[in-house]
């Protein structure tokens, strides 16, 4: 029965879906604009770019340090059979730069600060304090939402870049001193085979969609979620799986217009 | 009701999906004047007062408000009119990462540039107004219900507003606090010049500082006049909410599809699960 039921479930949640999407991409284009807005602050932007940064740099640097360490071991398994093990500074390089630093980062900071961040506009909603602000005559998204939405895009790429080198510092721990690949060719060969346009700043670029992607996700669902004490943890759940879905779905799409 | 009016609603119309909430209802606020909004849960009360402030927008019907057609207005003259009403909300809704001192400050902070000097003043002299100048440095959560509602309303009055809403500011207090909320809305009312209006099911305690009352019931209003003329009003339903009886022309019974003894002696009652 239930087995039954799963593929018209599914359709309603399609369809169900569909009206929201245009409901999220105006809230987006809303959110975006009130940067011009005079209510919105340089300040708030400053203090969420903070906020943000303080909540998820140690969890950054504790994931890139030990995902930075398992590709020296995974990529000397599969180099030293081919003999070419001074290829694995590259091989580390490359996969973090281009995938796994952007991907991870999003991914971490969808479950850190994205899910506090729909936590705080839900409760701030059940408590009515964005009625009040509206009635206070002060837009609730030039002075909650944009701050938020523009500082997951600026920090995301940061904290991605931070990824990247400890990442990079990690595989050099395994590679180099515990796995005895030569120090001079592994950073040599990493400096001649990364490029700067084509690896680092396609992989920056990377991390700020998924940064606006994720703090987006984050916000709609919070400003949109049932205002009670059950709506918060419901969308504090929804928001950071569909953010996940959604940077690993978009990462495919990103990946394949970007490296081609 | 001789003087003019303030806000007035003609024939307004609002439904949330198919429900309608408000049918028709018309209503005029005179200048100056204390008026409350009655009528039970659900009933529409606070939609009334979000319409009134422009956040909800009616399907038909129009809301006047110090002459200015509500629909007719833009966006950036709608908040610049909302500048100068103020509203106490049923749950206070301070903001939770800020202080009581920072919580009234805000509205000021927001709209003018004042020199720290005197922003502290009007602060100040608001929290005193309400008796919480000593509570200014703590936190929404370390502030009971029903100083939170206090500071809620220094914060409403912050900007020295023309109408003031209060939606059910007596609800979930204990008698002193309700006390005294009831005169402060009094009091300041007259202290501010202002027009208020005030959504409670407190009968007591609102025709206690009420000029005139409404009754809203089936998403209309069934009547209205000074808190008198209401209580000597010749319509049962308004008599049986002013005098809380629990049963009149709104049954205590809800309806039910069969009667009491076969229900008894059935073999199952709905919402049973054998
Ligand atoms: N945001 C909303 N979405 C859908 N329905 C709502 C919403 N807010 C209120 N309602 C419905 O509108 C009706 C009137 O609500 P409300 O004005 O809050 O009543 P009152 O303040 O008199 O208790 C209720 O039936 C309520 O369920
Ligand atoms: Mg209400």
């Amino acid at each position: 029965m239930a087995f039954l039921d799963f593929v018209p479930n599914l359709g309603r949640q399609v369809l169900l879906t569909i009206p929201n999407l245009g409901a999220a991409a105006r809230f987006l284009l809303r959110s975006l604009v009130a940067v011009i807005n005079r209510h919105f602050s340089i300040q708030q932007l400053l203090k969420q770019v903070y906020g943000f940064g303080v909540r998820s740099l140690l969890l950054m640097i504790v994931a890139a340090f030990f995902t930075g360490m398992v590709l020296g071991f995974q990529g000397y398994y599969a180099l030293v059979r081919f003999g070419a093990t001074s290829a694995l500074g590259t091989l580390v390089a490359l996969s973090l730069l281009r995938e796994l630093g952007p991907v991870l980062t999003a991914l971490l900071f969808a479950g850190r600060a994205g899910s506090a961040l729909t936590a705080e506009i839900s409760s701030m909603k059940a408590t009515e304090q964005l009625n009040a602000m509206e009635m206070m005559a002060v837009n609730p998204f030039a002075w909650v939402v944009a701050p938020r939405l523009w500082a997951g895009i600026i920090v995301v790429p940061i904290l991605c870049a931070i990824f990247d080198l400890v990442g990079i510092f990690g595989g050099y721990l395994i590679s180099v001193p515990v796995l005895g690949v030569d120090g001079g060719t592994f950073w040599a060969q990493m400096q001649s085979n990364v490029t700067f346009s084509g690896d680092i700043l396609t992989g920056l670029f990377k991390a700020l969609c998924f940064g606006l992607v994720v703090t987006w996700i984050a916000a709609w669902q919070g400003y949109a979620a049932q205002p009670t004490a059950e709506g918060v943890g419901n969308a504090t759940t929804r928001s950071v799986v569909t953010a996940s879905l959604a940077v690993l779905g978009l990462d495919f799409i990103l990946t394949a217009f970007l490296f081609t | 009701m001789a003087a003019e009016a303030l806000v007035e609603l003609e024939n307004v119309h609002f439904s949330r999906g198919p429900h309608p909430v408000l049918a028709g209802v018309d209503m005029r606020i005179p200048h100056g004047a204390i008026v409350s909004l009655m009528g039970a849960s659900g009933g529409g009360k606070t939609t009334m007062l979000n319409l009134m402030a422009g956040t909800l927008a009616p399907q038909s019907g129009r809301i006047r408000v110090a002459g200015q057609d509500l629909h007719a207005l833009d966006f950036e003259d709608l908040y610049r009119l909302r500048r100068r009403m103020g509203m106490l909300f049923q749950h206070s809704a301070l903001f939770t990462d800020f202080s009581a001192f920072e919580n009234v400050a805000f509205p000021l902070r927001r709209h003018f540039r004042l020199n720290e000097s005197i922003l502290r003043k009007l602060v100040l002299m608001k929290l005193e107004a309400v008796g919480l100048r000593g509570a200014a440095g703590l936190m929404p959560a370390e502030l009971s219900g029903g100083m939170a509602r206090r500071v809620a309303l220094a914060r409403a009055v912050v900007m020295d507003p023309m109408l003031i809403f209060y939606d059910e500011p007596f609800t979930g207090l204990d008698p002193i606090s309700v006390g005294i909320i009831a005169t402060l809305i009094r009091r300041l009312n007259d202290a501010l010049g202002a027009t208020s209006i005030l959504v409670s099911h407190d009968v007591q305690e609102t025709f206690s500082i009420a000029d005139y009352g409404y009754i809203l019931a089936g998403g209309k209003i069934i009547a209205e006049g000074s808190p008198e003329a209401l209580r000597a009003s010749d319509s049962e339903l308004a008599r049986q909410f002013l005098s809380g009886q629990p049963d009149g022309p709104v049954p205590f019974h809800y309806p039910a599809r069969d009667n009491y003894v076969t229900a008894l002696t059935g073999s199952a009652a709905a919402g049973e699960v054998i």
